[in-house]
């Protein structure tokens, strides 16, 4: 037995913990960065989009319930559905998963915080602002009205789609930028912010799949962003790219989107049933049957659904044995989703079940999923799909999967988790109401669609005629969705109705096991008194005493001697401690940064040209402020005692830093995007017989050649630079720096001259388009890069990077290894793949 | 200097789905650019024939894989749930999720490559 605590010490530690994790209070509480409250804000808005966008759906309910009926025009009708697919999609099931995992995930991994709680705040007020502006268009008969996907050309003619069309690219793009922000958080936040002895095969199974997904967004949206960039140029500049009559191809979007759409679809369904891994354990009283089971099938998942995209694309002529792989892909995708079914029936079997109220959600979620995934199974092949394709039957099918596999699960996770955020717990009977209504009410409306869409009818259509057999069908549909939202109803109020009218939650109502559920006392700002060392899968149930230890601060960081907020990093594969990191705490710099990026954005849509720049200008300068005041700062001392007599380093550079990390991450989206640029150029040249046309006439091979040589001399001195730094040159270092700025400079203008010089048109054709895009993306990145090199040397001249504290430095460095490559690719491929292909 | 592969990483984990990305990318490239190139009626000969290399290259890259981390598993020492905070059973969580991986990609890659041995044009 250990000694008693000494009650004086651990009042003065809480004491000093409290001051430093403290919200502010009044304006000032909304410079929060904390995930207990971004988290909070987070949830609380995405939900809000999913009622919008679930009123959205009545009215379209209300609009089909009888034939021919006038509630709505067709114009309106379009804007609903449009909107209503896009909410739920990108302002509801995406962030949503963000919004979950940065309120749980660091108190599951008893880490006071994620490493970058500003990048969380910023990530959030990128998706409000940007979702106000999306949603919001629907007032000003604005919103976009092309459906969903936004397949051009409808959607790339003005004249037809309005501003509508501008408002989902720049909105939506905007909110992408937010998502890879929360990737990056999520990634290094699982792999190196878990608690001492976490080991990789005891980590819980939520944070595989957040892992998982995170990976997933990092490839998967990306290829919209690039799409979205390609989609702009035309509809503001008239670049032709999907334009088949200047050499564009509109079926290049279809790729682009799916690419990103069907993955989408399992970045949404992977977190929920994440909350499902976490909840049925607890129910069932006992740890997951086949663990490795479930890394097997998040992984699987996550991998296959990288090879579904076509199968959207089965009536667009594609040749059949593409089809094929595709249709062969989306069936193999039902395995590994399979195996994770039955991994949670064979614990409920195992164990015995406790019907609480979140289980009653899983319950029905996995009835839902299962019925939709077979039907998915159908759709899978292609003969069936040319039938079904564009009917209702494939809006039922969608509905299934979604509902039952995110929206179900997510409902067991806020009935799980409320005392958890809240510290109360939510009403048993308004839960099982709310159940039951939603449940009895989506099976009446959606199971008849399947009907409706066999016999023909398709989606998207405002009304239809009478006597098609589409009447009853219908009406049907109406009333379930309206039973449905009876049950949305209740649920809502059973979240929204004061706390006080809500029993005081016991500390780990639900007796589970793992570390969120250590901390009593939601009241209490800084996550976790101690960072425990961890010794098993459900440390709650078999580390004695666990909670209590932890109160008592018998652990890492049981004060904040120093003032700062801290939590601890520690390796990969063990979870050995590493570091002690210092957070920053809060701060407005993250909200005014999302508010003028995001006012570029907005101005865009409007073609306020002088706005977006202006805006643009100060929201980078914003960001640089938050940088030089927030990041890499240099600790008061090398190192400090983190409890157990454990000395950890307070700085640490390159691979073995938080940022650098970030910066990898990053990177690899972003070169994910390049690459799907570069996949148009090829996507072209595949599908045309002249390309590069006979009549193009650049960009050369001078130029690019030029720009190649220029951007690996760049990138050498920035290596020669990080060496010479480490070992104490600092000045010349910086020299370097500077001299290598200006080479990718030089190597930026002359990937632009190239096409300029040589009279590539964007307008004319979609070759010369497609040159121009490459070149500007590779000369943004070599100016930003010039733009971070600059940063370097103002540091260093301020003294705060030196051959010490080089984090600036070593990030930078990484950056260029990327920058590189793009300069590179992109010169071979739009210099030289001409002269390959004799074209040159 | 350590044997590489002699312990298992998250690395060894990815890499038998992401052989099994691989092949899918290059059946889809393949076909598509051939079928683009030559018409509908082209004939699939040469596909089938890369196709089949492809998908043998693929095969043995997992079976290696999966042997490899067979070897990390060693089910005859112990069986899961490998829930012990020690080497021995990291280790062994990491072998048997990335044999189990192995054995989905390999179905995987067997899957994808057969609408190349039945399908004769592009039609």
């Amino acid at each position: 037995m250990s000694e008693a605590p000494d009650q004086a010490l651990l009042a003065a530690q809480e004491d000093r913990l409290r001051r430093v994790w403290a919200t502010s209070g009044g304006w000032r509480y909304w410079s929060a960065v904390n995930n207990t409250e971004v988290g909070v804000w987070y949830t609380a808005t995405s939900l809000f989009f999913f009622l919008f966008a679930g009123v959205l759906a009545l009215i379209m309910r209300g609009q089909l319930a009888v034939p021919d009926n006038d509630l709505v025009s067709p114009g309106l009708y379009n804007q609903l559905f449009t909107l209503h697919g896009t909410m739920m999609m990108f302002l509801f099931a995406v962030p949503i998963f963000e919004a979950v995992a940065i309120l749980i995930l660091p108190q599951m991994l008893a880490a006071r915080d994620l490493p970058f709680p500003r990048l969380s705040a910023f990530g959030y007020w990128c998706f409000l602002i940007g979702g106000v502006f999306v949603a919001g268009s629907i007032f000003f008969n604005a919103a976009p009205d092309g459906g969903w996907f936004m397949y051009p050309p409808l959607t790339t003619n003005p004249e037809y789609s309005g501003i509508g069309a501008d408002i989902w690219l720049l909105g939506l793009s905007f909110i992408e930028v937010a998502s890879i922000a929360a990737a990056v958080e999520l990634i290094v936040g699982v792999l190196k912010c878990r608690p001492p002895g976490m080991r990789i095969n005891l980590i819980p199974l939520y944070c595989w799949y957040v892992l998982i997904v995170a990976g997933m967004i990092l490839f998967a949206f990306p290829p919209l962003i690039a799409g979205d960039i390609l989609f702009e140029m035309e509809r503001l500049f008239g670049w032709p790219f999907f334009d088949p009559t200047r050499g564009g191809d509109p079926i290049l979007w279809q790729h682009l989107f799916w690419i990103f759409g069907h993955p989408e679809v399992y970045i949404i369904f992977l977190p929920s049933i994440a909350l499902l891994a976490m909840i049925v354990p607890t129910f069932a009283q006992r740890p997951i049957v086949g663990y490795g089971w479930i890394v097997l099938a998040a992984v699987g998942t996550g991998f296959l659904s990288f090879g579904l995209w076509a199968h959207h694309m089965f009536t667009t002529g594609l040749p059949i044995v593409s089809q094929g792989f595709f249709s062969a892909a989306s069936e193999a995708v039902a395995i590994p989703t399979g195996v994770q079914i039955f991994v949670f029936v064979a614990t409920m079997l195992a164990g015995r079940v406790v019907f609480a109220i979140p289980m009653l959600y899983a319950t029905g979620a996995l009835a839902i999923f299962v019925f939709g995934g077979l039907t998915g199974v159908m759709v899978a092949l292609a003969p069936f799909d040319w039938q079904a394709h564009d009917s209702y039957f494939v809006v039922a099918h969608l509905h299934y999967t979604l509902i039952g596999g995110m929206f179900f699960p997510l409902i067991a996770g806020v009935y799980y988790f409320y005392p958890f955020v809240m510290g109360r717990m939510l009403s048993d009977r308004l839960g099982k109401w709310a159940f039951w209504l939603m449940f009895t009410g989506f099976n009446v409306a959606f199971l008849p669609m399947h009907f409706t869409g066999l016999r023909g009818m398709p989606r998207r259509v405002f009304t239809y005629p009478a006597d098609l057999g589409f009447d009853l069908l219908n009406l049907v549909s109406t009333l379930g969705a309206f039973v449905m939202a009876a049950g949305v109803a209740v649920l809502a109020w059973d979240v929204v109705r004061p706390l006080t009218w809500k029993p005081k939650a016991p500390q780990n109502p639900w007796n589970a096991g793992t570390l969120e559920w250590a901390e009593g006392d939601p009241e209490s700002p800084w996550g976790i008194r101690s960072v425990p060392i961890i010794e098993s899968r459900y440390p709650l149930w078999d580390q004695p005493d666990l909670a209590q230890r932890i109160q008592e601060g018998r652990f890492f960081l049981p004060d904040a001697e120093e003032g700062k907020r801290e939590t601890m990093v520690t390796t990969v594969l063990d979870a050995e401690p590493l570091q002690v990191l210092r957070l920053p705490g809060n701060s407005f710099l993250p909200m005014l940064a999302a508010v003028f990026v995001g006012g570029s954005f907005i101005a865009a849509t409007f073609h306020w040209w002088v706005t977006t720049i202006l805006s643009g200008v100060v929201g980078i300068g914003v960001i640089m402020v938050w940088l030089w005041t927030g990041t890499s700062m240099i600790p008061e001392k090398r190192e400090k005692n983190a409890g157990l007599n454990t000395v950890l380093p307070l700085y640490s550079s390159g691979p073995s830093s938080v940022g650098w990390w970030a910066m990898f991450i990053t990177m690899v989206g972003d070169g994910t995007a390049f690459g799907s640029l570069v996949f148009s150029y090829f996507f072209y040249w595949t599908i045309r017989p002249d390309f590069p046309p006979p009549d193009a006439t650049g960009p050369g091979q001078f130029y690019p050649t030029l720009a190649a040589i220029l951007a690996l001399l760049a990138w050498g001195l920035m290596l020669l630079a990080r060496h010479r730094n480490k070992a104490g040159h600092e000045l010349k270092a910086l020299l370097m720096v500077l001299a290598s700025a200006f080479v990718a400079l030089g190597s930026g203008a002359a990937i632009l001259w190239a096409p300029y010089v040589t009279g590539l048109q964007p307008t004319r054709d979609s070759y010369d388009a497609t040159v121009w895009v490459l070149a500007i993306w590779t000369a943004a990145h070599l100016a930003l890069g010039a733009l971070m090199q600059g940063y370097c040397i103002a540091r260093g001249l301020a003294g705060k990077l030196s051959a010490r504290h080089d984090i600036d430095l070593q990030n930078v460095t990484l950056y260029w290894h990327f920058a590189t490559i793009t300069a590179l690719t992109t010169a071979l491929v739009t210099g030289l793949f001409p002269l390959a292909v004799g074209a040159g | 200097m350590r044997r590489f592969g002699e312990k298992a990483n998250l690395w060894f984990l990815i890499a038998p789905p992401t052989i099994w990305a691989l092949h899918f990318l290059f059946c889809y490239v393949t076909a598509a650019v051939i079928c683009a190139k030559s018409g509908l009626s082209a004939d699939l000969r040469p596909i089938q024939i890369a196709i089949g290399a492809a998908t043998a290259v693929a095969a043995l890259l997992i079976v290696l894989a999966g042997w490899k981390a067979y070897h990390h598993w060693r089910p005859s020492s112990e069986l899961p749930p490998y829930d012990d905070p020690s080497d021995d059973d990291r280790e062994q969580f990491l072998g048997i999720s990335t044999f189990l991986l192995s054995c989905l990609s390999l179905v995987g890659v067997v899957f994808v490559a057969l609408p190349a041995l039945f399908i004769a044009d592009c039609r």
